[in-house]
């Protein structure tokens, strides 16, 4: 128990955010209506993707460090993991651009980036299927997985602020949290972002041990 | 520092050699490049200044671009494995990379003001601001060697590197290539240039991220 506190804390904060996400009062905006709500789910899901992947570029600066392979494998979790939840991030936003924007998929700066970025780590995985011997795999796929970590910061920070988006906090539209959230939704909404994050951990946790026995019976 | 600088230019005019006793090749991309151009000529069957200036800008940036991927994956496939060891017990990784890179950019800049200048040449020249312009074929030949020489380097490693070159860079290059489409859009209405800086810049900054992990990241990848 002592070793898995977190599992419980994620577990019992996601309860949390889902009931109060489905049944809490919300502040009633023009055009958002109810559909503010789902600013529990998207939201969050992005935050935790982008710490998953950091998380894995970090694991793969530490292969490059010291060669362990527990390392790679680490870091291709937490990819795996991120590329999860960066599908859902879109589902739930196509959801929610459907019912607000008028389209699921609007011609908009930051969700063309994040199809980008999506692109771009699964090519991290197929990189990854085209070696046989592992610690070339491991060395020249936490190579670029450094570098498309790198290009993908710019691309979904940068560059829809400098253009034109739908999105809040971009292309000079003021954040969301600005005039939209209430005190009432930020304590469902910080909680949210840690829950999803632990949620994310514990999945990469579950794979990363999955990987482990595979590579021990295989031996 | 300056035995390093020495060992730089070595290793450059080596590339420079190489490339020019295998003028075929040279010649190839030169010749893909107008090639391309003139197969683009020819679908659209456009008359001069038919196109729309955005259609005009993004076919050439496509142009660009297959034209680089192009031209750079073969920047380590070109020498066999026994003789880049060689090199590296000659020279430090980090020279070696810079080197490539240089002469990826030297090439790239000779590709993308040919290219240019055919371009226009066939399909009318709509640009009002052409040093604005040509500055952006400059920053776009730099960005574009530096990715796609790491990127070569990684896809060089691997079973069949023409497929993974290409997956690989698309992403990559995309916001590059996303800012030089706006600044040379920008070039391309004569906007004034107050308007274009901070794209400028980020493409500046873009470019400067991709050379240092290029720098940092390239140690590891050789020694595989």
């Amino acid at each position: 128990m002592k070793k898995n506190w977190w599992k419980a804390l994620g577990v019992i904060i996601l309860t949390y955010v889902i009931f109060r996400g489905l049944l809490g009062v919300v502040p009633r905006q023009p055009i958002l209506n109810e559909s503010i709500r789902n600013v529990y789910f998207h939201v969050p899901l992005w935050f935790s993707m982008i710490a998953l992947l950091l998380t894995s570029a970090i694991y793969s600066i530490r292969y490059l460090r010291n060669g362990r392979l527990g390392d790679d494998l680490v870091a291709v979790e937490f990819a795996n993991t991120a590329i999860l939840f960066g599908l859902l991030g879109c589902l739930t936003g196509s959801i929610w651009a459907n019912f607000t924007w008028g389209e699921p998929w609007p011609n908009d700066p930051k969700l063309n980036s994040v199809a980008i970025g999506m692109l771009m780590y699964m090519a991290y995985l197929v990189l990854r299927g085209s070696f046989d011997d592992e610690q070339r795999r491991g060395r020249i796929s936490a190579v670029y997985n450094i570098f498309a970590f790198a290009v993908f910061i710019p691309l979904i920070f940068i560059i829809p602020r400098l253009t034109d988006s739908l999105h809040p906090g971009n292309g000079g539209n003021p954040a969301f949290g600005k005039y939209d959230m209430d005190n009432r939704m930020r304590m469902v909404f910080y909680p949210a972002i840690i829950g999803f994050i632990l949620l994310g951990v514990w999945i990469t946790e579950l794979r990363v041990r999955f990987r482990r026995l595979k590579v021990a019976l295989d031996d | 520092m300056a035995e390093s600088v020495r060992q730089l230019s070595a290793l450059m005019r080596k590339e420079f050699l190489l490339e020019w006793r295998q003028r075929y090749a040279l010649n190839g991309m030169l010749l893909y490049m107008v090639g391309a151009v003139f197969v683009c000529y020819l679908s659209f069957n456009a008359r001069r200044g038919q196109l729309t200036p955005i259609v005009w800008n993004t076919l050439f940036w496509i142009i660009l671009l297959f034209t680089a991927i192009n031209a750079i994956a073969k920047s380590f496939v070109q020498e066999r494995a026994g003789r880049q060891l060689y090199y590296y017990t000659l020279a430090s990784p980090q020279q070696i990379i810079l080197s490539k890179i240089l002469y990826n950019t030297a090439l790239m800049l000779v590709l993308a003001f040919l290219g240019f200048s055919v371009y226009a040449f066939v399909l009318g020249n709509p640009v009002n601001d052409v040093p604005l312009y040509l500055l952006t074929l400059v920053l776009g030949a730099i960005g574009f060697a530096s990715s796609l020489t790491l990127v070569s380097g990684i896809a060089s490693k691997a079973e069949n590197p023409a497929t993974l070159m290409a997956v690989l860079s698309f992403p990559v290059i995309l916001p590059l290539l996303l800012m030089l489409l706006k600044v040379s859009k920008n070039a391309l209405d004569g906007l004034d240039r107050s308007v274009s800086w901070s794209e400028i810049g980020t493409v500046l900054a873009i470019d400067a991220i991709v050379l240092t992990l290029s720098w940092l990241l390239f140690p590891f990848l050789w020694r595989s």
